[in-house]
Formats: structure tokens, sequence, C-alpha cells
């Protein structure tokens, strides 16, 4: 009997959760790659953001519990039931979204991809944090950087990624190799995945220290993974000759600068980003912009080119001088 | 007094007498009652077009937890369904990229389900190894293939027509998908509760040894029982790799514990003796309409989980209290 006590409590939940939806509201289906991400949360930030600049916007931020692509269909034909106006998806896998994105676009939903893109039948746009090869290029320049600070002439660097089958992921390990032949001193060892879990990043972290010993440098392009590798490198009392970096959350890596386990990192603006997904959302649905360029509000215009991709901006480093500041934002 | 004390006890017998109705009538109760406030909670639920997209969800699952809680109720278990279901995946891409026809790729998929079901059952009866045990290897067997044979690529030169098995429709909003689960349950129906066959389960699930004393060749069944469970998985894997277009090596990551989860929901003892088809055909509209309303209210995914998990529990723990109590009563 209890249980139903319980159903009905739960019912109550559910009906005050479900607000009620004014006529000419405008609804946008913020996708996620998984809910409790910290890039996801601030990117939600910017979205929020834009939605009240614009006004009678409604953001639906969402996403499933794990970084699947089963879990994101689930999650966008529920975005398509309740019959939402735009989805901006951080995909999870290039192709196994298309057929639901492209149902929804059936439907009359506009479906653009930001971070992490589908392939083009699946969306109208993609918008990339920035470019590919800018990032591969700081990716390989922050680890050189790290070195050269520590007075270290070089030595070995490994990669620890998210899951093998990561678009963006892959995309910059490959512009990564493309630059590493500019640095003689760096020599990628290995290429190691932590499947953006926490323990499991740990763990192939520690390992690539037992392997490696003359490893030097660990570049994780993934907020899950540096965090990861920078906890390990501190827990083996490496600090000071294995460095970390790559792409982090200020928030999470202060700590990590200030104790010496990470030098320097490199992240785009995730606030910045959730925002100008929902404003190119946004104008796709009002029919604002063209082929070649569609507004982001405050961050000027988005050039598209002829795959429909646009870049939004370049990374931006981080160290002790300002990740502080940074990490009361996000 | 004693008489009093007596009554009250001849009361509580009957209490429980009473509710002591069949297993399938309480979750069907609580199906309803959960449909029924999902209407109420959210104005998109009631739109057959929206309840049809939402069994998409299920279905593959589904279509796998009819032939795994006979086995189950065997007192077996297969834990390596969901890396089946991405091994047959594999074999399907790799028959598709090779360019063989639709009828042939379809027969691949199937084929590989029942090779995987036959190795874990040769495994389990030859050598009498717990199942548990097996599946848990052949878990990661299976999926350890299926990344040695792929990495990080994407097979998705798919035949036209493949999409019809996951994405098409038989008759306005019936899918060809839920059609054949439908067909499924059926026949699964008829064989667990009109068979020989289907009373043999009991009979091992309930006293292997009096089984293989009363003539029932109890390996040969449990044999038999995990091929038919693969050769499902077989049939699941090209439904999902037909909805989703495309086959990675992650496909249907985790799903062995939903599809569990969907049969012990459904009544079957997870020790083994008893269940029924019917029970588990409820479950798996229970779990579906569940997660497909707390989707429409966008609920986040954890707390998803929450509520299912406890629902579960909630479910099990019924009847054990049941029990516990009528039996103090008597």
């Amino acid at each position: 009997m209890t249980f139903k006590k319980v159903l009905a409590t739960t019912a109550v939940a559910l009906a005050m959760m479900s607000s009620t939806v004014s006529a000419d509201e405008i609804k946008i289906g913020l996708v996620v790659k998984a809910l409790g991400i910290g890039f996801f949360e601030a990117a939600n930030e910017g979205a929020q953001e834009a939605a009240k600049e614009l006004g009678n916007v409604k953001v639906i931020y969402t996403g499933p519990t794990s970084t699947t692509a089963e879990g994101q269909i689930e999650v966008i034909s529920a975005l398509i039931a309740q019959k939402v106006d735009a989805i901006a998806v951080s995909a999870n896998d290039t192709d196994a979204l298309v057929p639901i994105l492209k149902k929804a676009q059936q439907r009359g939903i506009k479906v653009i991809s930001w971070d992490s893109g589908v392939s083009a039948m699946g969306r109208q746009m993609h918008l990339n944090p920035s470019s590919n090869q800018l990032i591969g290029e700081m990716n390989i320049k922050l680890a050189a950087d790290a070195l050269k600070a520590a007075n270290i002439a070089g030595g070995d660097v490994a990669i620890l990624s998210a899951t093998p089958t990561s678009t963006n992921q892959n995309i910059w390990i490959e512009e990564m190799k493309k630059v590493l032949p500019n640095y003689s001193n760096l020599n990628l060892v290995a290429t190691v995945y932590g499947d953006d879990l926490a323990d499991k990043s740990y763990r192939e972290t520690l390992a690539l220290l037992k392997t490696y010993p003359d490893l030097k440098a660990i570049i994780a392009p993934t907020t899950v993974g540096i965090l990861a590798a920078a906890q390990a490198v501190k827990d083996q009392g490496k600090i000071g000759k294995v460095f970390v970096t790559g792409l982090g959350l200020p928030s999470e890596l202060a700590g990590h600068v200030d104790s010496g386990a990470v030098h320097s990192f490199a992240i785009w603006n995730p606030i910045d980003l959730g925002y100008a997904a929902t404003m190119i959302a946004y104008n796709l649905v009002k029919g604002n912009g063209s082929d070649s360029k569609i507004g982001m509000g405050r961050l000027g215009d988005a050039q598209l080119d002829e795959n429909g991709e646009a870049a939004m901006s370049e990374p931006f480093i981080y160290n002790a001088s300002n990740v502080h500041k940074f990490a009361d934002i996000f | 007094m004693e008489k009093i004390t007596e009554q009250k006890w001849q009361l509580s017998k009957d209490w429980f007498k009473a509710i002591k109705l069949p297993w399938e009538f309480f979750l069907i109760l609580i199906t309803a009652l959960v449909f029924t406030l999902c209407s109420f909670a959210s104005p998109y639920f009631l739109d057959v077009w929206n309840l049809s997209d939402a069994t998409f969800n299920f279905v593959e699952k589904a279509i796998v937890a009819l032939p795994l809680a006979m086995l189950i109720i065997c007192r077996d278990i297969d834990l390596s369904i969901a890396s089946i279901i991405a091994l047959s995946s594999v074999a399907m891409g790799f028959a598709a990229q090779y360019g063989l026809g639709l009828e042939l790729i379809v027969i691949i998929g199937i084929s590989v389900g029942v090779l995987c079901g036959l190795f874990n059952g040769w495994v389990v009866t030859h050598f009498d190894i717990p199942a548990i045990v097996v599946t848990i290897g052949t878990m990661s067997l299976f999926r350890g293939i299926s990344y040695i044979l792929l990495g990080d690529q994407v097979l998705k030169d798919y035949p036209d027509g493949f999409e019809y098995f996951g994405q098409g429709y038989i008759y306005w909003v019936f899918s060809f998908e839920f059609a054949l689960f439908l067909l499924a349950a059926v026949f699964f129906y008829a064989l667990l509760h009109k068979t020989n066959f289907g009373r043999r389960c009991y009979a091992i699930g309930n006293n292997p040894t009096a089984a293989f004393y009363s003539g029932i060749n109890v390996k040969r069944h449990r044999l038999l029982l995990f091929v038919i469970v693969g050769a499902l998985a077989g049939v699941a894997a090209v439904l999902l790799t037909s909805r989703l277009g495309s086959t990675r090596p992650t496909i249907a990551l985790g799903w062995e514990l939903s599809i569990i989860t969907m049969v012990v929901l459904g009544g079957v003892n997870i020790m083994g003796g008893a269940g029924s088809i019917p029970g588990v055909f409820i479950a798996v509209f229970l779990m579906g309409i569940v997660t497909f309303g707390l989707g429409l209210l966008n609920v986040p995914g954890i707390v998803m989980s929450i509520i299912i998990g406890g629902m579960l529990i909630s479910v099990i723990a019924t009847p054990v209290l049941i029990k516990k109590f009528s039996h103090r009563g008597s």
C-alpha cells in the first residue's frame, strides 16, 4: 500500500514539474552527451542566458545518464513528442542519431548539432566550439609549454581520450598528430581511452604512468579525463615529473594548477557555446540568417562553410594567472 | 479473548488470500495507474504517434526479455545478451560492406546470435560451470571481439530497404518492430505455457535433479534455451542496427541490465522455477510507459533510474512481504 502512496506522491511531484505551456513560446531542446558533466552544465547556463535575452524562449536541458547513442535517441524522441521547435544536440554518435533527427526534421523541428556533430543529413548546421585544427595545435603547444616551463628538454607524451567512438575526440587527436612533427622533443607513445568516466580515466592514467617511466606529459582533451589524470599524477607523487594538460574546466582544475600537476590548459567558453547554439536555433526557427551566415547574438555572426559547419572562436589558455578568476564562472 | 485473536488471524489470512491474485493482475493495475498518471501529467502523452514512437525505445529489449524469462525460469541466466547484439550487428555491418543482399545480412545477423548462444550453452552445460560465470565472461568476450574488429570505425553501408526493420510501419502507427514483438510474445506464451517444452522449464527450474530423474534431458534443454536467447538477441540486433542505420562496437551497451530488469519486474523468480510470459509482457509496457512518461516531463535520466530502481525493489518486495506476513498469520 505504501507503494501506491509513493506513486501518488511521485505523480504530484511530476505534475508540478510540468509547467504550463504558452501558445507562442519557442521551445528549444538542448541535448547533451550525458547529464552531470560540468562542461554541459555551463553550456546550459549560457543557453538559459540566451533564452532570457530573447524572451519567450524555453530551453529544455536534457540528456541521457551515460554517453550512449541509444540514450540520446530516447531523449530526442521525448522532445519530438513534446513538439519542440528546435533541437540542439551534442552527439554521442555521428551516424546513429541521423534516423531520429531526420524524423524530427520531417515533423518540422529545426535541428542543429554543436560541440560534437552529426552527419550532414541529420542536421541543418553544426557549430564547432573552435576549429579542430586550432584545438589540435593548442593541445600539443600546451604540452610543449609545460615541459619548457619545467626546464625539461623533451620526452614521451600520451593522449587520454574519452570513448573511441567520440567524434570530436578523434578529430582532435588526428590534428594533434599532424602538428607533432613540428615538436621534435615530444614523442607520442600511446593513446588510451577513459570513456569519459572518472574511475576508468584514472585507471588508464595509472597504467600509463607504470608502462612509460619516461612519460613527461599527458594530454587529455576531455574535461573528465584531464581531472582524473591530474588526480592520478598527484596521487602517484609525480608532480613536477609528469604534466597533465588538455581541455578542462577552470573550476575543476584550479586546485591542480595550484599543486603543479597541471601547468596550463585550454578550453573555449562553454557558456558562450550554449548561448551561441541557442541563438542559432532560435534564428533558424524564426527564419533569420542565410546559408552562409547566421547570428549568434552578442558573439556576432557564425560563418558557415560548404558543409554547413561554423566555428565559434579559438580556445583560450588558462594558467595560474587567470584560472581562479574563471573558476568562479564555470 | 482467545477467540478474538483467532478471529483476527482468520481475518488477516482471508485478506491475504483475497489479494493473492496473480502477479499479472498486480502488474496490470500498476501499469494502468502509471498510464493514467502520465496522461494527466503531460498533454503530449495521449497521442497515438507519440505512443507509437515510444515503443521503439523498448521493443528490441522486450524481444530478448521473452526468451530470457524462460532461461531464468530454468535457473540459468545470460548476461552476454547485449554483447551478442553488438557482435551480431558488427557481423551484419561487414556483410553489408561486402555488398551482400538484404536477406543474407539478416540471416547472418541471426546466425551470429545463434552461434553465440550455442557457445554460451555449450560451455555452461558441457563443463558444468554456472551460467552467470560463463556469461560474464562472454559478455566481455563478444564485446571485445566487436571492438577488435571495428575499433573506432563505423559500418553504415546498409542496403536500401534495411531501414524497414527498425523504422518501418506495417499499418498506420503499428511499426514492424512492434508487430514482431507481439508475434514473439504469442509464440513464447504458447511455448512456455502450452507445450511440454515449457512445462520442462518449470520442472528444471524447481528441481533440476528431480527433472533429470524423471527423464528430462536437462542439459539439452538448457543448451537449447541458450540458443533461443542468442537467436532472439540476433533478431534484436537486426532491429536495432536498422533503427540506428549504423554499427559501432558500443551498440546496445548496458542493455543486459535493462532486459533483466524487465524479466524480474515481470515476476520471474531470479532463482528460477516461477514466472510467466504475460507477466514479462506487461512489465515491458510498464517500463516503457514509465520511461516515456518521465521523458516527456523532462525528468533527468538520473532521477528516472532512481524511480525505476525503486519501482523494481517495491514490486519485488511486495509479494515477499505479503508471504512473510501471511506466514506469520497462519
